[in-house]
């Protein structure tokens, strides 16, 4: 590790294309990535941070020669260690890969292999490339799950990939890459699909692997925050092209461009606190809800709603948020409690509500690309609520399309398109306008921005900020991300493991004094700010000496 | 028999959440004997409800009522249904199926023999047609949308798409009559030797490979292109590893699955599917046993060959299920 003026790895001129097979079009060359230049020194930690399309994956898989799916390398240099690895031949690419750099892929539970033990995944690359004998790779492989966190290291390789938890298994993949001692690993969104109390702890292992091993890394994410926490460096992309690259304290504090700067300032507050009224519009008593297979989900949960406000339910995968949302619809009827609607009672079950009823509460989703048919156009799916509550047809159709077209800030030249022509960010407006065509009073909007790129959920939260302001409309806004709910909510319910830990308004809910859990969410929340992590590690560490 | 789970709800649980595996292999197993319960019924009910019986067929036109009447009393036909019923199914279980009403010999005896030809046929020819197919699977998984992959797909999509019979025929009319390097017709009788009798089944072998290979060999190709695709393929290829390894230890076992289902499914219809090729080829099995007995109305024998068939396509499918259950790794190895 002396050679510090030798670059471990040196990237120059990438370019990497694709060719597209558009329906009933030729097909066309397009490029992912374009002139693309950074370097990387022994154990210092770059990040890549875009969103999607940037083409940061396809950046971070070029250190191993690889295009995924159809994507070519066309140009440029890759070298590590001085030599360039794109005109090695297939050998000399399979020894580096696995040996000389590793790969930690966004989704552990996909990428490792259901069928064999993870220790045996683990040592498999370390073996295979003759870099250690099975017993040293055992005994790496333990040491690593130690410095890892993992639990019981000593009988962790013996377990199947499904028999461990989601953090567990990107800690273990995490463990895979480090095995063989590689002189650069590629972390692609390591953390992204993990819940924020898990993704704490992983990339609080991650960083401490990386410091304890002295490896270098490319960190893929689309999370500023996070990248902050672990890289040295970072580089903004966009389209393909860098659009900022330069020291992490350098882009978060003084970013030159307007697109970093927008990337910096997202999430901020929209939506000043209203106040609580006496009358709520929404009323839910002590709701306890089961699947048919007798697994409870909901514990009496009791909270409520005021006209023209937004009530944010937050909650990790299986706080039972979802399901809540569904028992209001009357999609799964509760097994105890009551809902009233503008005082009067709702019918647990969806078949026995009156059509009014079923009009004033819409729903949206988090995935607009499953909540759509594939084969009807903008104009049918928009339409289909207006002939359905309203008997609507012909040109009066049409005309109120158009206008709930223009309410979404989308225009009618969208009327027949098909939601494959339109973008992720697009076909959310449309499944917001096909809910405003009901003229609803409540919207149930289910992670409606969890899976659009940060400036384009921006764009739909104002949206529907602005779409409240217009039309007195109330949301239950279920979502995972902390920093939306401060920049929307009105009130703020908090869930765990199926029961409300915590309700009332925003000011009062996110204040302390909090309740554990509460306590352990607001600060799993990475904050764009240098240093955070080893804080919030340093804290807990005194905690737990303290007990 | 000692079965756990049945010992009432408690017991069945816990059993249930020790042994997942054996518990789940045990409902396979429970589920086919209740199946084949069912089709028994349906076959009984079925054969009662056609019309006309044997007693007018073998008397023909001019018999007289009285002696259809002493022809049905002979038969125990005046019986309840639901009597006959369970005496045949009691008779079944023990594996005598009555005689037959034709020649009055044994139905069990002559089915045993049958029975015996067609297994050795459908067993011939799955053993050439199961390494064909997965082989060729693979080599067009290779070849994947290249020359090689598209041969294979039109010349075995060909084959299937030709009915069986016809296929039989262009054989016969090729290799017997053109070139006389095949025997016709493929009569296979006690005492003959094993290499003529492999001979003499050349040509209803063939046939029975040619329809049976396409389907298998596509699902084999999708299976492993399935698996091929996913991401944990792609974490092979970035380990560094071999392709034919990445095959073998990470490809193979998750393909297993869907392809013991289509080989079961593909080895039941070698059994229950040869009616009309050995009809075609006038090979003494089941299948032509049974055409000769539907044709006399003679019941016990079509009720036999019925719930035969009926028992080996179930008992196939469930040794599917139970191969696909133990090649899965969650159930395998639950939490």
């Amino acid at each position: 590790m002396l050679e510090t003026s030798n670059h471990l790895l040196s990237v120059r001129n990438l370019k990497i294309e694709a060719t597209s097979y558009p329906p009933g079009e030729p097909p066309k060359r397009i490029t992912i990535v374009d002139g693309v230049s950074f370097d990387l020194q022994r154990g210092k930690v770059l990040g890549l941070i875009g969103e999607s399309g940037a083409g940061k994956s396809t950046i971070g898989l070029s250190a191993l020669a690889y295009g995924r799916g159809g994507a070519e390398i066309t140009g440029g240099e890759v070298s590590l260690n001085g030599s360039d690895i794109l005109t090695l031949g297939k050998g000399g690419i399979r020894s580096i890969r696995g040996a000389k750099v590793c790969y930690v892929a966004q989704s552990a539970a996909a990428a490792f292999n259901p069928a064999h033990k993870l220790g045996d995944q683990v040592i498999e690359a370390s073996v295979k490339h003759g870099l250690m004998t099975k017993e040293d790779a055992r005994k790496r492989a333990l040491y690593l799950f130690r410095v890892l966190g993992l639990p019981n290291p000593e009988t962790f390789g013996d377990r199947f990939p499904h028999q461990v938890s989601g953090g567990q298994l990107q800690r273990a993949m995490t463990a895979m890459a480090l095995c063989s001692n590689p002189e650069l690993i590629v972390f692609d969104e390591p953390t992204t699909a993990l819940d924020v109390t898990t993704q704490i702890d992983v990339l609080a292992a991650i960083k401490h692997a990386i410091e304890e091993t002295g490896t270098a890394a490319l960190y893929i994410t689309h999370d500023l925050a996070v990248v902050a926490q672990i890289s040295d460096d970072m580089m903004v992309l966009r389209h393909g092209k860098t659009v900022e690259y330069g020291s992490v304290q350098q882009i978060i504090e003084a970013p030159t461009q307007d697109y970093t700067r927008a990337l910096v300032n997202v999430r901020q507050e929209i939506r000043h606190e209203a106040p609580d009224q006496s009358k709520p519009l929404l009323k839910v008593d002590n709701i306890s809800a089961q699947y048919s297979n007798g697994f409870k989900v909901l514990h009496g949960v009791s909270l409520h709603l005021c006209k023209g406000q937004t009530l944010a339910i937050v909650g990790e995968s299986g706080s039972g948020k979802s399901t809540l949302a569904r028992v209001i619809t009357g999609l799964l009827p509760p097994s105890d409690g009551k809902i009233t609607f503008e005082d009067k009672p709702l019918t647990p079950s969806l078949k026995s509500r009156p059509r009014d009823d079923l009009r004033r509460i819409q729903l949206i989703y988090q995935m607009a690309d499953t909540a759509m048919n594939p084969r009807q156009t903008v104009r049918d799916i928009i339409g289909r609520p207006l002939t359905f509550y309203y008997g609507l047809r012909g040109s009066a159709k049409t005309a109120r399309v158009a206008e709930l077209l223009d309410q979404i800030e989308m225009g009618n030249g969208f009327l027949n398109r098909y939601p494959a022509e339109l973008s992720g960010g697009q076909k959310q407006r449309v499944a917001i306008a096909r809910a405003l065509a009901a003229k609803p009073e409540l919207i149930l909007c289910d992670e409606p921005t969890s899976a659009l790129d940060p400036l384009v959920a921006e764009g739909i939260l104002k949206l529907l900020m602005k779409l409240q302001e217009e039309q007195q409309l109330s949301y239950v806004f279920i979502t995972h991300d902390i920093a939306i709910v401060r920049a929307i909510a009105d009130s703020v319910a908090v869930m765990h493991r199926g029961k409300l830990v915590r309700f009332g308004p925003k000011s009062q809910a996110l204040s302390p004094p909090f309740d554990d859990y509460t306590d352990l969410l607001l600060k799993s929340v990475p904050e764009m700010e240098i240093g955070w992590l080893e804080r919030v590690l340093t804290t807990r560490r005194m905690e737990s000496a303290g007990n | 028999m000692s079965n756990p789970p049945e010992t009432g709800t408690l017991p069945g649980l816990r059993f249930r959440s020790r042994f997942p595996l054996l518990a789940l292999i045990l409902e396979r197993f429970l589920l086919s004997l209740a199946l084949l319960l069912a089709v028994s019924v349906l076959i009984f009910g079925g054969i009662e409800a056609l019309p006309g019986d044997f007693a007018s067929t073998y008397l023909g036109q001019s018999a007289t009522p009285q002696a259809i009447a002493n022809i049905r009393a002979d038969l125990g036909l005046d019986r309840s249904v639901v009597t006959r019923y369970f005496e045949w199914l009691g008779g079944a279980v023990q594996g005598d199926f009555g005689t037959s009403w034709a020649s009055k010999n044994s139905v069990s005896e002559q089915v045993g023999n049958r029975l015996g030809n067609s297994l050795f046929l459908a067993a011939f020819a799955a053993i050439i047609a199961v390494p064909l197919a997965v082989g060729l699977g693979m080599l067009s998984v290779h070849f994947r949308n290249r020359m090689p992959d598209k041969i294979i797909n039109v010349i075995s999509l060909a084959a299937i798409s030709l009915p069986e019979f016809f296929i039989g025929y262009l054989l016969i009319l090729w290799f017997a009559v053109n070139f006389g390097i095949a025997t016709f017709p493929a009569t296979v009788f006690d005492g003959m030797g094993f290499f003529d009798r492999i001979k003499t089944i050349a040509l209803p072998t063939a046939t029975l490979v040619l329809v049976v290979l396409a389907h298998m060999m596509r699902m084999t190709r999708a299976a492993i292109l399935s698996v091929m695709s996913s991401a944990y393929m792609e974490t092979a290829e970035l380990k560094g590893l071999s392709a034919w390894r990445a095959i073998v230890k990470h490809a193979a076992p998750n393909a297993l699955a869907p392809i013991i289902n289509v080989v079961a499914l593909n080895l039941a219809y070698l059994v229950v599917g040869v009616v009309v090729v050995e009809v075609v080829f006038v090979y003494p099995g089941m299948g032509q046993y049974m055409v000769d007995a539907v044709t006399v109305r003679d019941m016990p024998v079509v009720q036999a060959c019925g719930l035969i068939f009926a028992a080996v396509y179930i008992f196939l499918n469930m040794l599917a299920d139970i191969l696909a259950i133990v090649a899965n790794p969650r159930l395998r190895h639950p939490r």
